[in-house]
């Protein structure tokens, strides 16, 4: 065993990865996206369901949901986990995933997720909360709570609406090259102002999609990853943290978990920022993926909002961000963290067809849960 | 009312059986002095205007952040960094803690 600043450094990869039902998905249940997903996944790592020995998911309406899976798939898993740090919970299963592996506990991981909120809408009482020092305000969840840092973030650097509008317009121009995006029809930076404010300064625009989606990866030690079909997508680094659950309880409302979890999978990994071909940030709200460039150490803290403007993320700028158009403009079921890897995988595999980055060789997953509670970094390779 | 710890003297809200951080368990309820600042300021809006409402987080003087609501200010008006003072209202037949400008 040999672990770098604790993980075990390309030892292990993503063999198989898939996504299905985007957009809308109706007449089935949110486990059949998930089965469905997961039999892509599979197909396309050239592994036997049977080999499954390790079930990771996240369901969105079940708190049991990783036995239901099990059950569903007929499978008998040594690890099964439902873990409930909201959408990053897969990047933090890519963590758990790599490490069981490494030991010889599990053989081949299977991270699946499928949610159809659009199309068969969830029952009223979901499984979360709201604070009771918070409810009586009437917050909108989450909205509100990322306004709030948003605010601050405006206040302390002069990050402006304009900057966060870029964000959602260079999603929508990726999107555009993406055919299985949900949303694809032109956004200007002057529709994303004028659209309806929800919660100051986050627009309607500036917030994610409510659709369907489901997805799948698949994971296998790397002498294991020879033999697939596919070439191996090794992970290099994984790393978590999570700093509070409501947002009146996050220690500083401009700086997230990921300068903790960033810097450790970047350390891992023995790569930097600047060696990074493909950026995948969980942009919930447009204010996200500013924050999370910031603390992962692609720009200086405060510098987010001008780093990302001028089209620097769009298609043809210097450093893409979420090719399939993000959670903004392509698919945000409830959780959207798989999203993030699948896309990772299929630039890192050069099947990302038009929306391509040329010669993408490592990329970069940061999946966020909660109000900016959970921060988890995965740092993928093509090598 | 606020916690604070008698041996770090550090205070707590929201309430717990226990320090953040240093789990110290010595927590006794003082006087909280009323004062604050407004950290971060959002407004929820309405499909009528008059139903908008703001949404504020505000550091107590005494260390603490929560959440709560300006009152006594136009919605819009609520600027980060504005002194702001506790009052005890009733809402729903409840007390709530809001804030008004000092």
């Amino acid at each position: 065993m040999s672990a770098h600043y604790g993980f075990p450094r390309g030892r292990t990869a993503i063999v198989g990865a898939a996504t299905f039902g985007i957009g809308r998905c109706p007449g089935v249940s949110a486990i059949d996206m998930a089965a469905k997903a997961t039999l892509l996944a599979l197909a396309d790592a050239g592994i036997a369901l049977s080999e499954v020995d390790a079930l990771y998911t996240s369901a969105p309406y079940e708190a049991l949901g990783g036995m239901e899976l099990a059950e569903y798939l007929g499978v008998t898993p040594k690890v099964t986990d439902c873990n409930r740090t909201g959408g990053s919970a897969f990047e933090v299963y890519v963590q758990q995933a790599a490490l069981a592996l490494e030991v010889g506990l599990i053989d081949c991981a299977l991270i699946a997720y499928g949610s159809n909120p659009a199309s068969n809408p969830p029952p009223g009482v979901g499984m979360t909360r709201q604070s009771p020092w918070e409810a009586p305000y009437r917050p909108l969840a989450p909205i509100s709570s990322y306004a709030l840092a948003a605010s601050r973030h405006m206040h302390l650097y002069g990050t402006t609406r304009e900057q966060l509008a870029e964000v959602a317009v260079a999603a929508r121009q990726w999107a555009q090259l993406n055919p299985e995006a949900a949303v694809r029809e032109a956004l200007t930076v002057e529709d994303v102002l004028n659209a309806r404010m929800v919660s100051d300064p986050l627009t309607v625009r500036d917030c994610c999609l409510f659709n369907d989606g489901a997805a799948a990866v698949v994971m296998v030690r790397a002498d294991r990853a020879k033999d697939c079909a596919k070439a191996p997508v090794h992970v290099l680094g994984a790393a978590h943290a999570v700093t509070h659950r409501e947002i009146s309880s996050m220690p500083d409302l401009t700086v997230t978990g990921a300068a903790i979890s960033g810097p450790q999978a970047f350390a891992q990994a023995g790569v930097g920022p600047g060696d990074i071909d493909v950026v995948m940030l969980y942009d919930a709200f447009t204010i996200t993926p500013i924050l999370f460039f910031e603390d992962l150490g692609f720009c200086p803290k405060g510098e987010g909002g001008r780093f990302i403007s001028g089209g620097h993320i769009a298609p043809g700028g210097g450093l893409a961000l979420n090719t399939n158009g993000g959670g903004l403009s392509c698919v945000h079921p409830g959780m959207y963290g798989l999203f993030l890897l699948v896309e990772a995988v299929r630039q890192l595999r050069g099947e990302a067809g038009e929306r391509q980055v040329r010669d993408a060789q490592l990329a970069l997953a940061h999946g966020n849960g909660g109000v900016l509670s959970s921060e988890a970094t995965v740092i993928l390779s093509r090598a | 009312m606020i916690q604070r710890s008698r041996s770090t003297g550090g205070h707590v809200f929201y309430p717990r059986v226990a320090h953040p951080g240093t789990g110290a368990d010595d927590l006794e309820w003082v006087e909280a002095s009323g004062k604050g600042t407004v950290h971060a300021v959002t407004v929820v809006r309405k499909k009528d205007p008059a139903d908008s409402y703001n949404v504020v987080l505000v550091d107590l003087a005494e260390g603490p952040r929560l959440m709560s609501r300006v009152d006594a200010i136009a919605v819009d008006e609520v600027k980060i960094g504005m002194a702001v003072r506790a009052r005890i209202i009733d809402e729903g037949h409840k007390p709530l803690l809001v804030f008004v400008p000092a």
